[in-house]
Formats: C-alpha cells, sequence, structure tokens
C-alpha cells in the first residue's frame, strides 16, 4: 500500500517533455540573457515616441555636437548629447531599433519563406527537383551578397522596402540548405511512411508531418539570418546605399559620425554598440533554441 | 576520380554561365543604364543618343550574348567613367583585394585553429569556454565598426598602424584583421567539433595504445584528419571575404576591387560594376570546385556518392 503511494507520486512528479523542454530553456544562460535583451529592445522600439525625450528629426544648430553625460561639455537636456545637426542623440538611438528590428524581422520573414519552401521541396522529393534547386543554391551562393545588394540599391532608390527586398531575395540561402538536409532526414521516418500509406496528399504530409518536425533548425536559422540582415542593413546603409537620411538607421548614424571620430568617437561608438548587443542578444537567442531544443546534439 | 573532377567541372561551368545571365539581367532590370550614364540633367535626345552609342537599344539577350563571349576573351567592355578597357582598371585593383583575402583567412586561420584545438582538448573548462564567448562576441561585431573602433584606438590614439593606403605591410594588418575575423567562428567551431569526434576515435586510440607520443599523435592523426572540413570551409569563406571587402576597402581606402566597385556603384559606371561582380562569382566558384576536388582525393568516400 505504501510502495504504491510513493510509486504513484513518483510517477506524478515525473516532468513531462514540455516541461523538461521550459526547465532548459529557463537554465540556459544564453536564451535567457538574449530572450531579455531582445524584449528590452523591442519594448525600446514599441514605445519610442513614450520613451523619446526628444524628436528625433528635430534641428536645431544652435545646440550641435553637445557631449553625452559624462563629458565635458554635456548637456541636462541631452542625456547622450547631439550630433553634428543639434538632433537629439538618445532619441535618434531609440528610433534607430525601429529600423533595425523593422528590416531585420521583415527580411527574415521574406528570405524564410522563399528558403524553407526551396529547401523542404528539395529535400521532400528529391531526384532532378532536388538537382535544381541545389543548382540554384550554388549559383546564389557564388554571388558577392553586398556588392549585388549596392548595385542593385544604388539603381533603384535606397529606401526602407528596397532594402527589405533586397535583402529578402538574398539572404534564403542557409534556409534553403538546412532545411533540405533536415528534410531528407525527416523523410525516411516512420511516420511519414504512415502518413503516404494513410493517403494523406503530399501538401498536407509538407505541413503536418515534416515542418513541425524541421520546426527547431527553421528557428534557429531564423534567429542568425535575422541578425545577418541587422548586419547587412547597417553595412549598406554604412556605405550610403542603404536606408537614406534622415532615417535613424544605427548604420547611418555611424557613417554620419565618422567624420568627426576622432574628435567625438562617442558619435560612433554608441550606434555601434546598440547594433552589437541587439545582434548579439538574437544570436545567444538562437544558439541557446539550439542547444535547448536538440540537447542530444550538445558537444 | 577522373569522372568525378569531370563532373564537378561542368557544373562548376553551369553556375558560372548561370550565374553570369542573373547578375547581367539583375543590374539591367533594376535600373536604366542610359539613364544612369548621361546624368540628371540630361535631355530625352541625349539619352537616347547614349543607348545608341553602347548599343543599349538591341534586345537584352543579343546584348548578353555580346558581353559574356567578349568577357570570355578577357574583354568586358569599356568603362562609361575611365573611358578606358574595363579590364585594364580591373587589372591595377585586383592585386590589393587578393592580399587582403589571404591575409583575412590566413589570420582567421592563425586565431581559430589553435582556439579550436585547444578547446577539444580540454572540453569544458575554461579554456573551452573562453573560445565559445570569443566566437560569440566575434559573430555579433558589425564589420564596419570593427574597423573604425580599431582605426580610433591602433591608429589615432596609439599610432601604432597607418589608417589609410596600401604601401607598406603595415596598412594591410588592421583591414586583415577586421576582415578576417568573421570568419573565425565558424572555422574555430568546425576544427573543435571535428577534433572532438577524431579524438574519441578508434584510430586515436590504436595510436596512443601503441605508446605514441601525444604530439604525433595530435599533429599526425588526429589534425590531419580533423582538418579536411576546415579546409573547405576556408575555401568558402576566402569567396565571402574576397566579396565582403568592399567594406573593409573602403574604410581603410585600400584601392582593391571592393572599393573599385563602390566607387563604380556611386558613379553608375555598370560596365566595371558588372565586371567585378562576375569574376568576384568566378572566384568562388573556383574556390569551392578547388576544396570539392581536394576532398575528394582526400577522402575517397567523396568520389562514389
Amino acid at each position: 500500500m505504501l510502495a504504491d503511494k510513493a510509486a504513484l507520486e513518483e510517477q506524478v512528479l515525473e516532468p513531462s517533455p514540455g516541461q523538461l523542454l521550459l526547465r532548459r530553456t529557463f537554465g540556459h544562460h544564453g536564451v535567457t540573457i538574449g530572450a531579455t535583451v531582445l524584449l528590452a529592445i523591442i519594448l525600446m522600439a514599441v514605445l519610442a515616441p513614450v520613451l523619446a525625450p526628444h524628436d528625433p528629426y528635430h534641428q536645431d544648430l544652435t545646440r550641435r555636437m553637445i557631449g553625452p553625460f559624462w563629458h565635458a561639455k554635456h548637456s541636462a537636456a541631452h542625456l547622450l548629447g547631439t550630433d553634428n545637426l543639434g538632433r537629439d542623440f538618445l532619441s535618434r538611438l531609440i528610433y534607430g531599433s525601429r529600423i533595425s528590428l523593422a528590416i531585420g524581422f521583415s527580411a527574415m520573414l521574406m528570405s524564410g519563406i522563399i528558403g524553407s519552401l526551396l529547401g523542404i521541396t528539395a529535400g521532400y522529393f528529391g531526384g532532378r527537383v532536388d538537382m535544381a534547386i541545389t543548382f540554384f543554391i550554388t549559383m546564389r551562393l557564388s554571388l558577392p551578397v553586398i556588392l549585388v545588394a549596392l548595385a542593385v540599391v544604388a539603381l533603384v532608390g535606397g529606401s526602407l522596402t528596397v532594402v527589405i527586398l533586397v535583402l529578402g531575395s538574398l539572404l534564403w540561402d542557409r534556409f534553403a540548405v538546412v532545411l533540405r538536409s533536415a528534410t531528407q532526414q525527416a523523410r525516411n521516418m516512420d511516420y511519414v511512411a504512415a502518413a503516404q500509406a494513410a493517403g494523406c496528399s503530399t501538401p498536407r504530409i509538407l505541413f503536418s508531418e515534416i515542418l513541425p518536425n524541421v520546426l527547431n533548425q527553421l528557428i534557429v536559422v531564423a534567429t542568425l539570418e535575422m541578425a545577418h540582415a541587422i548586419l547587412l542593413e547597417a553595412a549598406l546603409s554604412f556605405l550610403g546605399l542603404g536606408v537614406q537620411p534622415p532615417l535613424p538607421s544605427w548604420g547611418l548614424m555611424v557613417a554620419e559620425g565618422k567624420t568627426f571620430m576622432f574628435f567625438d568617437p562617442w558619435l560612433i561608438t554608441m550606434p555601434g554598440l546598440a547594433l552589437f548587443m541587439l545582434v548579439l542578444a538574437i544570436n545567444l537567442l538562437g544558439d541557446g533554441v539550439r542547444d535547448v531544443t536538440a540537447p542530444e546534439n550538445r558537444n | 576520380m577522373l569522372a568525378y573532377a569531370v563532373k564537378r567541372l561542368l557544373l562548376a561551368l553551369l553556375v558560372a554561365i548561370a550565374v553570369s545571365v542573373l547578375s547581367f539581367m539583375l543590374l539591367r532590370i533594376s535600373g536604366d543604364v542610359a539613364t544612369a550614364i548621361a546624368g540628371e540633367s540630361a535631355t530625352s535626345a541625349d539619352i537616347e543618343q547614349v543607348r545608341e552609342m553602347y548599343g543599349l537599344n538591341r534586345p537584352l539577350i543579343v546584348q548578353y550574348g555580346d558581353w559574356a563571349l567578349g568577357a570570355l576573351r578577357g574583354d568586358f567592355g569599356e568603362s562609361f567613367y575611365f573611358k578606358t578597357p574595363v579590364t585594364s582598371v580591373i587589372r591595377t585593383h585586383i592585386a590589393v583585394t587578393v592580399i587582403l583575402g589571404a591575409c583575412g583567412l590566413g589570420f582567421a586561420l592563425v586565431l581559430s585553429i589553435p582556439l579550436g584545438v585547444l578547446a577539444a582538448l580540454r572540453p569544458n573548462t575554461w579554456l573551452d569556454r573562453l573560445a565559445l564567448t570569443i566566437s560569440v562576441l566575434g559573430q555579433a561585431l558589425p564589420t564596419f565598426w570593427f574597423a573604425l573602433m580599431m582605426i580610433i584606438f591602433f591608429g589615432v590614439m596609439l599610432r601604432w598602424l597607418p589608417i589609410t593606403g596600401s604601401s607598406t605591410w603595415k596598412h594591410f594588418v588592421m583591414p586583415s584583421v577586421a576582415l578576417g575575423y568573421y570568419a573565425t567562428p565558424a572555422i574555430m567551431r568546425l576544427t573543435r567539433t571535428g577534433m572532438l569526434d577524431v579524438m574519441s576515435s578508434d584510430y586515436i586510440r590504436t595510436a596512443r595504445a601503441k605508446g605514441l607520443r601525444t604530439g604525433a599523435v595530435l599533429f599526425k592523426h588526429a589534425l590531419r584528419n580533423a582538418i579536411i572540413p576546415v579546409v573547405s570551409l576556408s575555401a568558402v569563406q576566402l569567396g565571402f571575404m574576397l566579396g565582403g571587402s568592399v567594406v573593409i576597402e573602403t574604410i581603410f581606402a585600400l584601392h582593391g576591387l571592393g572599393f573599385l566597385a563602390w566607387e563604380s556603384i556611386t558613379r553608375s559606371d555598370v560596365a566595371v560594376v558588372q565586371a567585378i561582380v562576375l569574376i568576384l562569382a568566378c572566384f568562388y566558384i573556383v574556390l569551392t570546385l578547388l576544396a570539392d576536388l581536394l576532398n575528394a582525393y582526400l577522402d575517397p568516400r567523396i568520389r562514389v556518392a
């Protein structure tokens, strides 16, 4: 009787796979740090109008180049100083998070859809379809991304939408490569054979059997590519062929501060640090998701 | 081996042709080249004249055929800006980019392979964690910002290194580090996993049981096998570096292909841009081809698959 009760309790206390996953997630430093920082930056972007002390576009030439609070030439009205056109630097930094997140997320979504469709199709059907798609992936990999993006943006004209479309149509390669091999593995599983035997249609097998089983890898690639897109946007804007002024893109802010970097280095250190932290947070989250969802792959 | 090599070579050729079509069309359909050359104040008659002059009024396929046939003979047409053949403009710029790419890869390998090996030999120690931290932080650093920070620190504050130009080897130190560090995380991780796999394999246990010294086991048996995938990754990374050199070359005013490409893009010199895109793509194609062939030579299992 007593033994039975103990056995029952043990059974009740045995955590479910879902609980184990949650436990691993919250116990993982990378995931907690990455998610917290990313969440803070997302909040900052959403609440930008409330948080920003000034209008990020308002120029005041009488208040140019005020230093940040640790600087000798600082002002209480501008915590992080002003830029060469007298715009409040903190407000521009806060609004800049919107641009990085919008471009990173949209480009990732677009390339994710293209890449997943190609990768899953190639992995599931194999044969000639796989050969054609692999060829397409190889072709894309041979193109120098930054150069092609710069050239197309220069010809079409830089804007937020153009940058999103250009990056979205260039960054799908890793999605396709990873999902192709993940699908090749999932395709040979018994549950896929069972679904085929049960007479499920191909789209149904792809969406309800294959997709859920490659989702982990999809999420990991999605975070890495979002970080990649954010870095590329910053580089394009830095070279003057991305988001156009007066938008407060962090890459553009570094470019604008470059002229003054020898005397007022904070003009470039701060937007660069902001970029670094955002990308680091996303990467930590992505690496963490990989560790947490596939503990058997850790070494 | 020969059959594999021929097959792989054919694939490379096909990819090169496809990429040349793609890059040509991409640059032609995303904007009107004639308007770009004629300038903003040009009248429609001027634009028409430019079209006539450069043969831009012909069908796209004819223009592509013309361009591709020329490219095969090493003739990429005339630069709209320099008024000289594109080939001679590129010839004066290509060496800097190749040196930069080689130094960048060299830096990446010198940093990442020892770190990867050490991390694998002492897994889950502070060394392993240090290597992991370096790779995580490195992957989040914006290249252009890292380059500017190095300029401020080593160029302006410490005055150790020159910040622009390409006249001495010192000019290549910061650009190579800025270009190469981005590849280190990937190479380091691959070296680490490769070494971990190899170190737990039977032939390493046999080598140890024979009483071989640790150094011999490590370098003659383990590293040689673990390094095979690193070779192909390095080729891919070198290709990416050559393509990504545009940012670094612009910051350090190194007059290589990337800098030339950026300048040509800003002054709408499409002929030069097209040639550089194709040349960089071909670099990548040749590098991956060589890596695959080397891999097939080192590991006979690949040839059969």
